[in-house]
């Protein structure tokens, strides 16, 4: 395969550098070393590396989505259409609820269907086929039928500059509908193993890659075919003064608000990434709260109704007597995701430091 | 009289004289030019003209919002690559025919709604070249408060109802629109419009069936127009769209091609297309083939999935600006020179607009939290949510966090 900046310039259909420069812009990064990043990423992305697998294990995986032949406009799916032939990687249409639809129709035959959503902002066209006709196709059959050869890949969050359509993290949406699964990988080793869980699990999943993951380094994804299980959260830090939840991107964000309260304050966190967000591993988040008898849950998406809220409620009902301050959310802002803020509403290590304190000052 | 500065208020004044002068036949100094294409049609019961009468005044007026069009997008790449406007940015360039001869055929009456790609559009409709560079510089003087940036400008009092992020959504929208201006038009009475403009590659969202279903079924003032820039990003419309004819789309809906880098062609197609819809005859197809010049936003060079030769050849034989500039000198209305003196005035204008711009002050704090509801007449019920705060590294860690706390 051609250097990736070459073959950018040269034959890629759909690359959206636009959005490479708002991720090195996020990441405060110059250009020329933009473009070397950039020339790793396509090489050889977790998620790229995650679908080859998906398509050299299992004969009936396609790969299909706007620009996807072309490589998408992350690149995720680079040289796949060459290794693997048009008609299992293809582009689709400017269509998401078809895309959708279609993706059911060919899981419920058996196959499995990997579709992508240009962005997660752009999935909500799609979110009658997800919700109604993908979530329940199983329960109102009566086992009948079921799509669970189908995931939906689409990135998700903030990365700088996207403003409304470019940015959200629609987790808790897909988190409210029995019969979906709602994954979140917080790192490239991660996602690769999540993905093909995802995957190969039996049951519709929408797989939310969150765009500050691409940025990471390519070296750090092992190769060969591996799964990370859904539903199992991981424990990250063991801590003794206060659980500190996350999932997604969030968890880089996490870990530098608990750096500091050691830093500053010798405040000892357990940092925990819920992985899957439904299901969600309580349990383990439980055990945790149980021993730190403090919880601060943070994403990314806003406050009200955000999958902290259920954290939240859950662990009080099943740690009330072990809780020593209330519960603690650091979210995104109950407003849309703001074009000039996003500064401000991003749910930052600041935030969290903060957070993390109150509930251990009590 | 034409050489007079280009005050804003004079580009403004040419916007909006265009739907008039449109109408009114020209006694003197009019000149008539056949079109070197045909319409195309689709089950259209009515015939399409095969000229335009026009004049000075008009060319002039077209050529002028034509080039301030042209040297706004093409300053905004400027600004765009030197880092001043940042996140998302299409451009319009190459297409500005079809949004001048739209307003050309057009009264202010007549809605508006197209997609993210509208800078040209807020032009025409109640941006200045200022307030459009200050909403995509981020700051407060711009046309939507610096809230909306690129994607999202929009004038109530023209009637124009912004660009949409959502590839498609535009469009039942704009039936809605035409609905409320058949609604409040007495019986008899000529409706106003409403246009709908979306791309090739959006005419394939499932949404624009159900809104021509009822467009059609109810008769509404329905304009459905596809400016047809041949690509949706990367995918050329063979490759996304099993019909090409987008005119034809609407099955039973009449329908109708034109030159979209031709704005006489646009005017006049769209005179026959609002004639049509404000009768009660219910909708139309429109398809505006046309092409953009840059890349499909920002920093797609736009040369991967066409060649250079192709836009080489359209910018040589196709450019819409050109045309108006060839037929104003070819019928002896301007000399090349008064042509150059305009350009060059607009080429100051718009760096002096993109200048006064810069100096734009960033939104309030609020503005994050206002306008998510009803904040009364002037916002002023809006609370400040006791839990959005800025992140205050002062006030949380202390003066002393200059010391530098590892992974901050
Ligand atoms: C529902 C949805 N899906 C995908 C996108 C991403 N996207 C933005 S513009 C675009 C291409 C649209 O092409 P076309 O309709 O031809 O309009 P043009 O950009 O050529 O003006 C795509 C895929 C989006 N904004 N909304
Ligand atoms: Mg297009």
């Amino acid at each position: 395969m051609p250097d990736c900046h070459e073959s950018y310039i040269v034959n890629s259909q759909s690359c959206r550098p636009d959005l490479l420069t708002i991720l090195n812009s996020a990441a405060g990064l110059n250009h020329s070393l933009l473009l070397s990043l950039t020339a790793n990423l396509c090489r050889f992305t977790a998620i790229n590396s995650a679908m080859r697998v998906a398509l050299q294990t299992d004969p009936t995986a396609t790969v299909f989505g706007e620009d996807v032949a072309f490589g998408g406009v992350f690149r995720c799916s680079v040289g796949l259409k060459e290794e693997f032939g048009a008609s299992r990687v293809f582009n689709t249409p400017l269509s998401e609820q078809g895309i959708a639809g279609f993706a059911i129709g060919y899981a419920a035959m058996g196959g499995t269907a990997i579709a992508e959503m240009q962005f997660a902002d752009y999935i909500f066209p799609a979110m009658d086929q997800l919700v109604n006709e993908a979530a329940k196709y199983r329960y109102r059959s009566g086992n009948e039928f079921n799509c669970g050869g189908l995931t939906i890949r689409a990135p998700c969050g903030a990365v700088g500059h996207g403003g409304h359509y470019h940015s959200q993290s629609p987790e808790a949406y897909f988190a409210h509908t029995p019969g979906l699964k709602v994954v979140m990988p917080r790192d490239a080793r991660e996602a690769k193993g999540l993905l093909l869980a995802s995957i190969r699990d039996p049951d519709p999943v929408i797989f939310l890659e969150p765009k500050a993951l691409y940025r990471t380094s390519v070296e750090d994804v092992p190769d060969g075919d591996y799964e990370v299980p859904l539903g199992v959260a991981q424990v990250l830090r063991a801590g003794a003064d206060v659980t500190v939840v996350g999932w997604g991107a969030q968890l880089r964000v996490l870990a530098e608000g608990c750096d500091m309260a050691r830093a500053r304050d010798g405040i000892s966190c357990e940092l925990i990434d819920l992985r899957t967000v439904l299901p969600w591993d309580a349990a383990t988040v439980a055990a945790s709260v149980r021993k730190t008898g403090r919880l601060v849950v943070s994403h990314e998406a806003p406050r009200t109704c955000g999958f902290a809220a259920e954290v939240a409620a859950d662990l009080q009902e099943r740690c009330f007597l072990h809780l020593q301050a209330p519960v603690a959310r650091v979210c995104g802002y109950d407003t849309p995701f703001p074009l000039v803020f996003e500064r401000h509403y991003a749910p930052d290590a600041l935030k969290v430091y903060e957070a993390i304190k109150k509930a251990v000052n009590y | 009289m034409f050489r007079s500065a280009l005050t804003r208020s004079s580009l403004r004044a040419c916007a909006s004289q265009m739907g008039e002068t449109g109408k009114r036949a020209m006694s003197s100094g009019s000149i008539t030019v056949p079109f070197s294409r045909e319409y195309d049609t689709h089950k259209l019961p009515f015939e399409m003209p095969k000229e335009a009468v026009t004049n000075k005044e008009e060319l002039l007026g077209y050529f002028k919002l034509m080039y301030t069009m042209r040297r706004m997008e093409i300053t905004c790449d400027t600004e765009y690559k030197a880092r001043a406007i940042r996140g998302f940015c299409h451009l319009y360039d190459g297409q500005e025919a079809v949004a001048m001869g739209v307003e050309a055929a057009f009264d202010q009456k007549d809605s508006w709604i197209t997609s993210y790609r509208c800078h040209c559009i807020s032009l025409l409709r109640g941006g200045t070249v200022e307030s459009i560079f200050a909403e995509l510089l981020g700051y407060s003087e711009g046309v939507s408060h610096g809230k909306g940036g690129s994607m999202h400008m929009y004038s109530k009092k023209h009637n124009f109802y912004g660009g949409q992020g959502i590839v498609g959504a535009q469009v039942p929208v704009g039936v809605g629109l035409s609905f409320a201006a058949k609604y409040a038009t007495p019986p008899g009475e000529k409706t106003p419009v409403a246009i709908a403009m979306y791309g090739d590659g959006a005419a394939n969202q499932g949404q624009i069936w159900e809104g021509a279903n009822m467009a059609s079924l109810w008769k509404l003032p329905m304009i459905f127009c596809i400016e047809n820039n041949q690509y949706g990003m990367g995918t050329s419309k063979e490759r996304s769209s099993s019909n090409n004819k987008y005119y034809t789309m609407g099955n039973h809906i009449p329908g109708v091609r034109m030159d979209g880098m031709n704005v006489l062609m646009v005017r006049e197609g769209m005179k026959a297309a609002k004639e049509w819809c404000s009768t009660g005859n219910g909708p139309i197809y429109v398809e505006s083939d046309t092409y953009r010049y840059h890349g499909h936003s920002m920093s797609d060079p736009g040369t991967t999935y066409r060649n250079r030769d192709e836009i080489a050849s359209m910018r040589t034989a196709r450019d819409p600006i050109e045309y108006v500039k060839n037929l104003l000198v070819q019928h002896n209305l301007a000399d090349p020179q008064e042509l150059k003196n305009i350009e060059k005035d607009i080429r100051k204008e718009v760096q002096d607009a993109l200048k006064a711009a810069k100096n734009g002050s960033i939104p309030k704090f609020e503005e994050l939290y206002k306008d998510i509801y009803i904040g009364g007449e002037d916002n002023s019920k809006i609370v400040y949510p006791a839990y959005i705060r800025m992140p205050d590294r002062a006030k949380s860690i202390g003066s002393i966090y200059e010391r530098g706390v590892s992974g901050m």
